[in-house]
């Protein structure tokens, strides 16, 4: 008899507690939600969320420097002090109020909807990684919310995954455009690439770019062939069975999509071995290491920086501003990665000024289509119906000023965006193994 | 009728209708965290219940991973978009691999359990990882899920999604219970305390674990298929160890008292790094580190202790005041 009040009440005590929880739960979050949705009454304001890799393996050589950039452009355009024809404040009009998201998240879909439907975003610009890109169209599309893709490389996104976008833009090249100018490059300083050979990461990024440029190499110089293609782990740091590999092959001309810390050991342990001797090697973002290599950057070293950012950018009043104000701010140079966030800022900045207003309808409107110059060059989005941007490109070669003591690029070439991208509905793959049909190349 | 359900189920099933309530309440961004929670919580289940045989697999999101795929391969290869079809997918998949994975697995305790098994979801990594055809580290899309022919579209598919998600959770998590409650859980529990006795008193130890290594998997995988349907996408990294330590450290940090603790604890932990992203997006880690700490020195049995502890302190009270009462 004793039991059965004493079991009803833990029952009662149980239903107590996890309604109470739930009741608790319910309340917090929505009192939470209530805070700032009311913020943004007195001064013209848009919304921007900025999503880029803040911490993990990709934050130092991408994100952060990515961050940097943003942090940078917009002060610069709220302040109106970006020369001209960006020198008017705000864009369309409008202050810029950064929400910073980490990209290193298991929950990307879920955490892009907490920007667009907490926040209230009226943009989100940001995704480094493709894989992120991937699952954020669609997301994008679903949720109708102006979605600017800044970094990320894969072609797929406007191929395969959104056919027919009407929210989601990339204002940087795919890239496709990288290797296949990387070919061209080897190809007009008269390089021989009869036998070459691959050394990049083994997952998405090295994998697509050793298939573009291979692809690539054998449309521009028939009758080529693969010595070897090497794939090691991604962050592996000790290439000493690879680069054997290599020098056993006896290639002309050795490829690598390599980047950060995994470009500069093999930079380094290769050249010990006389990888870079022995054979023409090609960095497709080699730049981003030249100024801190210095010295150990073998001479005749072809560098590519993903579009004409860094050192290949060309002369021009925006450029020289922009690599002031970021040294003079963080004390390095600007790599590509803040190259193109400021190309979207300002291709945002110049659609918005150009509807004059930030209501998406009429951002989108302006942007489709749109041409502006970076602090890189023109951009124009011309593929995937105006959503998809396409850049001119250049490649260099590596020389050390001894008496300067100053890592230089010499024998630049550059190309046409038309080039090397492919032209409007063609798959990227398809139009080099095509034979470039449609390439306008001067 | 009531008399064959314990409390945890009865909760279970009240939270059911409330679950479903909740997404037409609560604003969309949350109800997608809970979502998604769910599919990464019944993986966390798949975990502690194997820590109630003092198991810690290292190595969940294999079978997190093996659901996602299947689903996803069935998807892209076959266009097969039909939720169950998916599911039973994801489970047969998982069920195989751990049937023979199981003989090896059951053979090790301890860290040689937890190493083993990361072993063996690290080769799966590098695998999907080097395979161009599924994407490799970019992994790939999966398309809207239909019900048996039926194929909703935007609000009506997130909200059906969403519902069968929970359906299915809470099925799972009381199915679990069961098991626990049932032999082989009371088994698990003398394994953890003294295996060589379980094994003299005339039942097989290996085959107890075998069997809740499969239910893991089986569970995980489902987890897997829900959580790849309402993200669309899948990559190598959800076998990643990153994503199994995850795993193991929402079991930890919820407690294993309780079948509702998982599914609770990864929902939490899920809003405190919402916020510890917002309130600071380079140093969020710092923020969700600290709590975790802070959880683990004050409440080493987990967040569940929280519903149990003041549960005790009644019942003492009880018991306190009972003799007070006689006399």
């Amino acid at each position: 008899m004793r039991k059965s009040p004493r079991t009803g009440a833990k029952m009662d005590a149980i239903f107590k507690n996890t309604t109470s929880l739930f009741a608790a739960a319910a309340i917090g979050i929505m009192g939470t939600l209530a805070l700032p949705t009311d913020a943004n009454a007195e001064d013209k304001k848009v919304k921007v969320g900025f999503v880029t890799f803040l911490s993990g393996g990709a934050a130092g050589p991408f994100g952060v420097p990515a961050r940097n950039a943003a942090e940078l452009m917009i002060q610069s355009i709220n302040a109106g002090s970006i020369p001209a024809p960006y020198n008017t404040a705000g864009v369309g009009g409008a202050m810029i109020d950064p929400i910073f998201v980490d990209e290193n998240s298991k929950q990307k879909n879920a955490d892009y909807l907490k920007l667009v439907e907490k926040d209230g975003v009226d943009m989100v610009v940001g995704y480094i990684s493709s894989g992120s890109c991937k699952a954020i169209a669609p997301e994008a599309e679903k949720a109708q919310k102006l979605t600017i893709l800044f970094d990320c490389g894969t072609p797929q996104i406007f191929e395969e995954i959104v056919t027919d976008p009407k929210y989601t833009f990339r204002t940087g090249g795919h890239a496709t455009m990288d290797n296949v100018a990387a070919a061209r490059y080897l190809a007009q300083t008269g390089a021989s690439a009869q036998n070459v050979a691959g050394i990049n990461q083994n997952y998405a990024w090295g994998q697509d770019s050793w298939r573009d440029f291979s692809a690539s190499i054998a449309q521009i110089n028939k009758g080529s062939a693969v010595a070897t293609e090497q794939f090691p782990k991604i962050y592996a740091g000790q290439y000493g069975a690879e680069i054997s590999a290599l020098l056993t092959s006896k290639p002309d001309v050795v490829h690598s999509s390599f980047w950060g810390g995994d470009m500069e050991a093999f930079i380094i342990q290769g050249s010990a071995r006389g990888v870079f001797e022995r054979s023409k090697v090609v960095l497709t973002t080699g730049e981003t290491a030249m100024h801190r290599l210095g010295a150990q950057m073998p001479d005749g070293t072809i560098l590519g920086a993903r579009g004409p950012h860094g050192d290949l950018a060309p002369e021009s009043a925006l450029n020289t501003w922009f690599r002031k104000a970021y040294f003079d701010r963080f004390g390095t140079l600007p790599t590509y990665p803040s190259y193109k966030m400021a190309q979207a800022l300002l291709g945002v900045k110049t659609a918005a000024d150009k509807a004059g207003s930030t209501d998406q309808d009429a951002v989108i409107g302006a942007l489709k289509g749109l041409e502006w110059e970076g602090p890189s060059g023109k951009v124009s989005m011309a593929l995937a119906n105006g959503h998809q941007a396409i850049q001119d490109t250049a490649y260099g070669t590596y020389k050390y000023d001894k008496d300067a003591g100053k890592a230089t690029l010499v024998d630049v070439v550059r190309f046409k965006a038309e080039c090397v991208n492919p032209p409007a509905g063609v798959n990227s793959i398809d139009w080099i193994n095509g034979g470039f049909q449609g390439a306008s190349c001067e | 009728m009531t008399k064959s359900l314990d409390r945890t189920e009865l909760g279970l099933i009240i939270a059911l209708p409330i679950l479903i309530c909740i997404a037409f309440v609560l604003p969309k961004w949350i109800v997608n965290y809970v979502q998604v929670s769910m599919g990464t919580g019944l993986v966390a289940l798949g975990v502690m219940i194997q820590m109630r045989a003092g198991l810690v697999s290292f190595g969940q999101g294999l079978y997190f991973c093996v659901g996602g795929y299947a689903a996803g391969m069935m998807a892209k290869f076959l266009g097969v978009s039909d939720l169950f079809v998916l599911l039973a997918i994801g489970i047969l998949a998982a069920f195989v691999l751990s049937t023979i994975l199981g003989f090896l697995l059951r053979r090790y305790r301890e860290i040689f359990y937890a190493m083993l098994s990361l072993a063996v979801s690290m080769i799966l990594f590098g695998l999907l990882s080097s395979t161009e055809e599924l994407g490799s580290t970019d992994g790939f899309n999966l398309p809207t899920a239909t019900y048996l022919g039926w194929a909703p579209e935007g609000e009506t598919a997130r909200l059906t999604l969403y519902t069968i998600t929970c359906i299915v959770v809470i099925g799972c998590a009381i199915a679990l219970n069961r098991f626990l409650k049932g032999p082989i859980g009371y088994i698990n529990e003398a394994i953890r305390e003294n295996e060589l006795r379980v094994e003299y008193l005339g039942t097989s130890a290996h085959k107890a674990v075998h069997i809740t290594y499969i239910l893991a998997a089986v569970v995980s995988a489902i987890g897997g298929v829900l959580w790849a349907l309402a993200l669309g996408h899948v990559d190598p990294e959800m076998t990643n160890w990153t994503t199994s330590g995850q795993f193991v450290f929402v079991s930890i940090l919820s407690g294993i008292g309780n079948i509702a603790a998982p599914l609770l604890g990864t929902f939490i932990l899920e809003i405190v790094r919402v916020y510890a992203v917002e309130f600071s997006p380079n140093t969020w880690q710092m923020i969700l580190g600290t709590v975790m700490l802070l959880i683990i020195i004050f409440l080493p049995k987990g967040l569940w202790s929280l519903l149990t502890r003041k549960k005790k302190t009644k019942q003492e009270k009880l018991a306190a005041s009972a003799p007070a009462a006689g006399e």
